[in-house]
């Protein structure tokens, strides 16, 4: 006989059931049965943030440095409306939550109530999937069934509206094992590529002389057997491996078949090798603007295998020659299979030339920048950083910008899990609370948000969430007085007329950090860099460290907007930079 | 205006797109529930993919289904992404071109309004009969006529009664059935 209880203590019920160990949530009219229901219970940990948008990017953290489900919950209206960044932002990059909304209550619908807006209307194009939930005896089914959307197949968040007469009514609870995966019997994800595409597949690789892996964050999402299955057929075939922003630690970076990222700001050796290989193998990755440069000219030479679990990826932008719908682990293990069947020979001796060629673009040393040893170069300091990090437990998040490409050019991972920003949709303003749902989820690793002073300020008030919580986050600010990446493009494109791109009247960040509670730290002389990151490291607190650095650098290499990938831009290039992009690429983003 | 401030056309497909647009007939199967419609047709305006028609019904009371038909215009490439997103969606079941898939039974209602007097009138008459279109209304001065068949067909009924006094039509839109003993 199933047990009788309000929709409000459903939630919980559910939550408990599906493992849910910590939400993130701010409480409001509309979601105050549940937040009743909340209090009467230990089951489930709530975590109070200062703005919902926050609450999303820590449920984002806390997801993609887990692998299980990022909860929050968030109130009618504003409460929604304010989530809706978070979820489209979770939407670009796969990342699984859930998101349950109070919601004025049913008969007040559609009269403009106080706190009430169309949730579901909104969030319909940001969400994988959303419920508005009319009966109480609809809820544990549909709750179940959104823990089953979020986590299952191409991951994504989805949101559950509930109306506030539904958390007070009582009705009959039903375990997950009693409602079955999905009342939505159109919905089938299935793991399992076509076994003789993936042996196609070997075949090809094989026969290669010019082959390169391009990885993606469908490798992440996948778990981390994927990235050992990665790193074993990377070993079998010896082939190079890239990847794009999202796949970062599938690899490790210390690999000598690492290429480094590919793309925008990737490096000269992945861009060159994608463009001059006979084949590429996408595993989990999407083909994203960012990663092609101009379209007609991407790989002009190679036959393209492309692996994702989402067919709707498949021959999107690039066409593929060899397209595998499935789990990225799965069918790595396949191919690892499948290699070894064939096989026990090494292809090292015929891809020996191919490997000579890397290793001349490799000389160019594209991530390379001249330090100074009056003004902290950006590169520098994140190189100092993972420095000073290694071979702790360390996570990294970033906001969006030039730090974040800068982070993700010269911080290398070891392991998957371990690397938290915003691609897909480039939330600015992401990382901070990214970091505070990584350290509640991870509460003795160290956590670092690498920052920028722009894009930090547009959820500073997390830090408050930091210390109630005692989360000892690190928001290592790379502190140029500029959008970097906005003036970088102004430099580009528009002739360096500045406009807006600039921060004014900036606040002291010590002061700011010791205002909210925590500890700041500022620094702008290279010779005490390595003594301040250390201070930071040694706190067991909550930190904001003003790294002050260099106000001019340019995050190279760089593909400019309209060109190939062999059209780099190259950190010693002698062109005025402002010359080198045409009228048609200045129309890009 | 200065060569930066130019506009220039879409920003990632810098390749003049070299595949022709054809107009092809979709048969979506889907869930019939609250918001169904909003999102097929969200999806379609967010990914700025053409509607020509659209047409919703419940067609499978005791199963919760519905079936839409949609009426496209698109290159093969954007066709293949329309089905694909589409599936994509939860409630979508099953996503058919029926156009690619060969000749679909493709009919469609109209009611007509025409107003006139005299010889237009009894032209009007004679036109009707050999479209087998029936008068649903009458008045001194006005008929209504409900035709059906091929698109092809009420459009050319429609134009025939331009000059003899139309005065309003409304389309039902697309209705399509693959032909065969085969089911969806």
């Amino acid at each position: 006989m199933a047990e009788q209880m309000t929709g409000a203590e459903m939630v919980i019920e559910a939550l408990a059931d599906q493992g849910v160990e910590h939400i993130f949530g701010y409480p409001g009219g509309a979601v105050l049965p549940i937040y009743d229901a909340i209090f009467q219970q230990d089951k489930v940990r709530h975590i109070l943030v200062r703005h919902e948008q926050g609450a999303t990017h820590m449920a984002e953290g806390y997801a993609r440095s887990t692998g299980k489900c990022g909860v929050v919950l968030v109130t009618s209206g504003p409460g929604a409306t304010n989530a809706v960044t978070g979820l489209t932002d979770a939407l670009m990059d796969s990342i699984p939550m859930v998101c349950i909304t109070g919601q004025v209550p049913n008969p007040l619908i559609g009269s403009d109530a106080f706190q009430e807006c169309d949730t579901v209307g909104i969030t319909r194009s940001c969400t994988k999937h959303n419920y508005l939930v009319k009966n109480v005896n609809d809820l544990p089914r549909v709750l179940h069934e959104a823990f089953f959307i979020a986590m299952s197949g191409r991951p994504g968040p989805v949101v559950v509206d509930i109306p506030k007469d539904v958390q007070f009514a009582l009705g009959a609870y039903l375990r997950p094992e009693e409602v079955g995966a999905s009342r939505h019997r159109s919905y089938k994800p299935h793991r399992e590529g076509d076994l003789n595409a993936i042996e196609a597949a070997v075949e090809l690789m094989l026969r290669a002389e010019r082959p390169i892996f391009y990885t993606g964050g469908g490798v992440i999402n996948s778990g981390p057997e994927a990235s050992e299955r990665l790193r074993e057929l990377a070993e079998l075939t010896g082939f190079p491996v890239t990847s794009t922003l999202m796949g970062l630690g599938a690899f490790p970076g210390s690999d000598p078949q690492w290429m480094g990222m590919l793309g925008m700001h990737g490096t000269y050796e992945a861009n060159m090798a994608m463009h001059d290989c006979d084949l590429m193998i996408c595993i989990g990755a999407r083909f994203d603007d960012r990663i092609t440069g101009r379209i007609d000219a991407f790989s002009p030479n190679s036959k393209k295998i492309h692996v994702d679990i989402d067919p709707s990826s498949i021959s999107k932008t690039v066409r593929a020659d060899l397209p595998i719908v499935g789990d990225c682990g799965w069918v790595l293990e396949e191919m690892v299979r499948i290699w070894r069947s064939k096989t026990n020979a090494s292809r090292a001796e015929a891809i020996a030339p191919w490997w000579k060629e890397i290793e001349t673009w490799r000389k160019r040393n594209s991530l390379g920048f001249k330090n100074s040893s009056s003004v902290i170069k950006p590169q520098h300091a994140i190189r100092r950083l993972y420095e000073a990090t290694r071979g702790r437990d360390v996570y990294i998040t970033t906001e969006v910008g030039q730090h974040q490409m800068w982070a993700a050019q010269h911080f290398p991972f070891e392991l998957p899990n371990r690397w938290m920003t915003s691609g897909g949709l480039g939330t600015m303003g992401y990382g901070l609370p990214a970091a505070v749902g990584v350290q509640v989820a991870h509460p003795d690793a160290l956590v670092i948000d690498i920052a920028g002073e722009a894009s930090v300020q547009m959820t500073m008030q997390e830090m408050s969430t930091a210390v109630q919580y005692e989360l000892p986050i690190k928001v290592f600010i790379l502190n140029n007085e500029r959008m970097g990446m906005v003036r970088q493009w102004q430099e580009l494109l528009h002739g360096g007329r500045y406009a807006h791109s600039y921060s004014e009247s900036l606040p002291d960040f010590v002061k700011l950090a010791e205002a909210y509670g925590g500890v700041g730290i500022k620094c702008s002389d290279p010779a005490g860099l390595d003594d301040a990151i250390a201070e930071m490291i040694n706190v067991r607190r909550p930190v904001i460290f003003d790294c002050v650095v260099e106000k001019h650098e340019n995050c190279l290499p760089m593909i400019p907007s309209g060109k190939p990938h062999n059209e780099m831009i190259l950190p010693d290039h002698t062109e005025d930079i402002g010359s080198i992009i045409d009228a048609k690429g200045r129309a890009l983003v | 205006m200065s060569a930066h401030l130019q506009p220039s056309g879409s920003a990632y497909f810098l390749a003049a797109e070299t595949q022709t647009p054809e107009r092809h007939t979709l048969s979506v199967l889907v869930d019939n529930e609250p918001g169904i419609l909003a999102r097929v047709v969200g999806l379609f305006s967010a990914r700025g993919y053409n509607i020509d028609s659209l047409t919703v019904s419940e067609t499978e009371h005791e199963k919760g289904l519905s079936r839409i038909t949609v009426v496209t215009v698109a290159t093969p490439k954007v066709l293949l992404q329309i089905k694909l997103q589409l599936e994509r969606l939860v409630p979508v079941h099953k996503v058919h071109d029926l156009t690619a898939e060969g000749k679909a039974l493709e009919r469609e209602l109209a009611l007509v309004k025409v107003a006139g007097a005299g010889e237009h009138r009894v032209e009007t008459l004679r036109l009707a009969e050999a479209f087998r279109a029936q008068v649903v209304d009458a008045t001194t001065e006005s008929f209504v006529f409900e035709v059906k068949g091929k698109p092809s067909k009420i459009d050319s009924f429609i134009a025939l009664m331009v000059p003899l006094g139309l005065v309003e039509v409304v389309r039902t839109g697309l209705a399509a059935i693959s032909r065969g003993s085969e089911g969806m």
